[in-house]
């Protein structure tokens, strides 16, 4: 797909011209000119290519973990001999306390935090969905009260919030995404019930409720679609924070637990080791730092591409 | 736009008006601050640790087990409990840390100054240097200067901060021995100054006690950058979007016709305008760093707010951890009510 619009520039008609129409035959048509457009908009910015790179890259690798891993990423080897080894041609991260490959142990690590961000998303941005689109369409005291939940929500640091309801489960993967989760959805009921305002008027919504549609199934139906755009916008560009959170909270040792490579919980092993053995903490560091550097890269080019107004 | 209508001189209008607006920002913050108790009390309630076991033992028989359960107030309905809660947290009273045996609110007070100084030196640094770079990089947009800040800003939004701490422990401290260590500052000045408002620098340098003073210095320069950096980060992106929108405008245009100079539009006519949003958002910077100061705090062994929160957590002491989850979140509701108020104050439309 990357490749594709070049060959094809020099000639009008055929795919270019297809995807470009005027006047679209089907439905498909149109929507594909539309992605074809935006993908152009998307390309212009090589910033945000890159995260997108980043981005795939971290899905390749979190799938072929076990092909490119050399090593196992929970069994050490020797520890009389392979223990805190630097960086080398044999150990590209060097190794930790317990003698593991530190990068065998960042590629799987890749897969967690891959988990803890798609799990995140799927289950925070429903909610916010459907919370603002509710209190947007129907106003009121419905709206008056959600607002005031979501403001209490929104009024708590992230992490501290993470914090305190990781501290009362126990601490643990699914425990963190549940608090993430649970600290993540009011920015996007916010963003939802802005946007439904602004739908909620529109002469289609209008001739929709003449023919009779019901409530759920304007919003569902009709406002959440047109919603969505701008959700994911923002939901991109929480990816980095939601990474960093759960890197934080399992550098407390309140994320994943021992022995999951679990990139923050690696740091926190590494600060044992700082001053002699840095790389234990600087490599999975690392690759925070770049996967959600990816992620606000590609949320960019992606607000760019999807809303405009908001791209300064 | 600009002109503002008058209406009539009706000065007991403004006063109601002003009269609700007020009233209506009292019950926000009141059921904000509810809220904030009633999740805390909930979070409180979902422990799978039974608090009464805690105190009594597994083995205690079944009407010991009752006598403490009744004791502390938890055979009683639930929201009763709430309301015994809430009226005690509204006295400040969070019930006694377990790991230290002092109320939660003694240690909470101990413990925030020491919050305060970093958090607001590492505003400071963020203000200083944030700003000028904002507006130096909407002045020259798609300079190099302009790609410098957007870079600036997009690792300040990647990199943990926890991990930024301990690569900068590992070079200044380690490596190059520029700054102190983690600590406050070294024991060996600890004893000559008499803590008065535990913000060391202020006390150090009230009582005249420079070695001691320089020694917090090279303690707190450290975190506080690190912390100044994120701040940084933040306030120059905003700064940077706020000018450029106030340089589209067209009073800048008539400025510059009139025969202004650059420096002139730039900084009395454009950089006046973008300073209302511009409070919120230091406001909001200096909030996040509460945030970022418990990953800071724990790494810099600096004895704040957050690290008294990321200890509890880690030895189960949930009065405490939820006394300080309180606090922070009462101070982040306030700041967000006193950029509110200035915001007012400085945007003469919203009068």
């Amino acid at each position: 797909m990357t490749g594709a619009p070049l060959p094809l520039a020099s000639e009008p008609s055929g795919m270019r011209g297809w995807l470009l129409s005027a006047e679209p035959n089907s439905r498909w048509q149109a929507r594909l000119g539309r992605f074809y457009l935006g993908w152009r908009a998307f390309t212009r910015n090589p910033l945000a290519v890159i995260g997108l790179g980043i981005i795939l890259m971290l899905i390749l690798v979190a799938v072929f973990a076990d092909v490119i891993a050399p090593y196992s990423p929970v069994a050490g080897g020797d520890l009389r001999t392979q223990r805190l080894l630097p960086p080398s041609g044999t150990y590209w991260f060097g190794t930790d306390d317990q003698a593991r490959d530190i990068f065998s142990r960042v590629i799987h690590g890749s897969r967690i935090t891959l988990f803890v961000v798609v799990l995140v998303a799927l289950i925070a941005t429903p909610i916010g969905l459907l919370v603002g689109t509710v209190s947007g369409y129907l106003g009121g005291w419905v709206d008056t009260v959600l607002m005031r939940i979501t403001d209490i929500f929104l009024a708590f640091p992230r992490l501290i919030l993470a914090l305190a309801f990781v501290a009362a489960l126990g601490p643990g993967i699914e425990n963190a995404i549940i608090a993430i989760a649970i600290t993540s959805w009011p920015p996007y009921a916010r963003i939802a019930r802005a946007e439904t305002m602004m739908i909620r008027n529109s002469d289609f919504i209008a001739a929709v409720k003449l023919q009779g549609a019901s409530t759920p199934r304007i919003i569902l139906g009709h406002v959440v679609p047109l919603c969505l755009s701008s959700l994911i916008v923002r939901v991109t560009l929480d990816m980095a924070g939601i990474i960093l959170t759960a890197a934080g909270l399992g550098f407390l040792g309140l994320g994943a637990q021992p022995p999951m490579p679990e990139w923050g919980a690696m740091v926190a092993t590494g600060r044992n080791y700082l001053i002699d053995q840095w790389w234990v903490a600087a490599m999975p560091g690392l690759a925070i730092f770049v996967v959600s550097l990816g992620f606000n890269l590609l949320g960019d080019g992606l607000r760019d591409v999807l809303d405009p107004k908001a791209a300064k | 736009m600009a002109s503002s209508v008058a209406n009539g001189g009706g000065g007991h209008d403004a006063l109601r008006f002003y009269l609700t607006k007020t009233a209506q920002f009292v019950i926000v913050l009141a059921t904000t601050l509810l809220g904030l108790v009633a999740v805390t009390f909930f979070i409180g309630r979902v422990v799978p640790i039974d608090p009464v076991i805690a105190i009594v033992g597994d083995r205690a028989p079944a009407h010991v087990y009752e006598r403490a359960r009744q004791e502390l107030g938890l055979d009683l309905p639930l929201i009763q409990q709430f309301w015994i809660y809430l009226k005690k947290a509204a006295t400040g009273d969070f019930g006694n840390s377990v790991l230290t045996t002092n109320p939660v609110m003694t240690d909470i007070a101990n413990a925030f100054p020491a919050t305060l100084e970093l958090a607001t030196l590492g505003t400071l640094i963020g203000v200083i240097l944030g700003i000028p770079l904002g507006i130096l990089a909407a002045v020259k947009r798609g300079s190099f200067i302009d790609q410098f800040v957007r870079v600036l800003g997009l690792a300040g939004y990647s990199i943990p901060i926890f991990w930024l701490g301990l690569m900068g422990l590992l070079v200044f401290y380690a490596k190059l021995g520029w700054v102190a260590g983690p600590g406050r500052i070294d024991v060996t000045y600890s004893y000559l100054y008499t803590p008065v408002t535990n913000i060391v620098l202020l006390d150090t340098a009230m009582q005249g006690q420079w070695d001691a003073f320089w020694d917090a210095v090279s303690h707190i320069i450290l975190p506080a950058c690190l912390l100044g950096y994120f701040s940084l980060a933040y306030i120059s992106r905003m700064t940077r979007s706020f000018m450029l929108n106030e340089l589209a405008q067209e009073y800048v245009i008539a400025a510059r016709v009139k025969g202004l100079s650059e420096m002139r539009v730039i900084w009395r006519h454009a950089l006046r305008n973008a300073a209302v949003p511009l409070v919120t958002v230091i406001a909001l910077s200096y909030a996040n760093l509460l945030e970022g100061s418990v990953l800071t705090e724990t790494i810099f062994a600096w004895p704040g707010l957050g690290q008294y929160i990321t200890n509890s957590l880690q030895n189960a002491d949930m009065n405490a951890v939820l006394g300080g989850t309180l606090v922070i979140g009462a101070v982040f509701v306030l700041l967000n009510l006193v950029s509110d108020l200035l915001y007012r104050l400085l945007d003469p439309r919203t009068r």
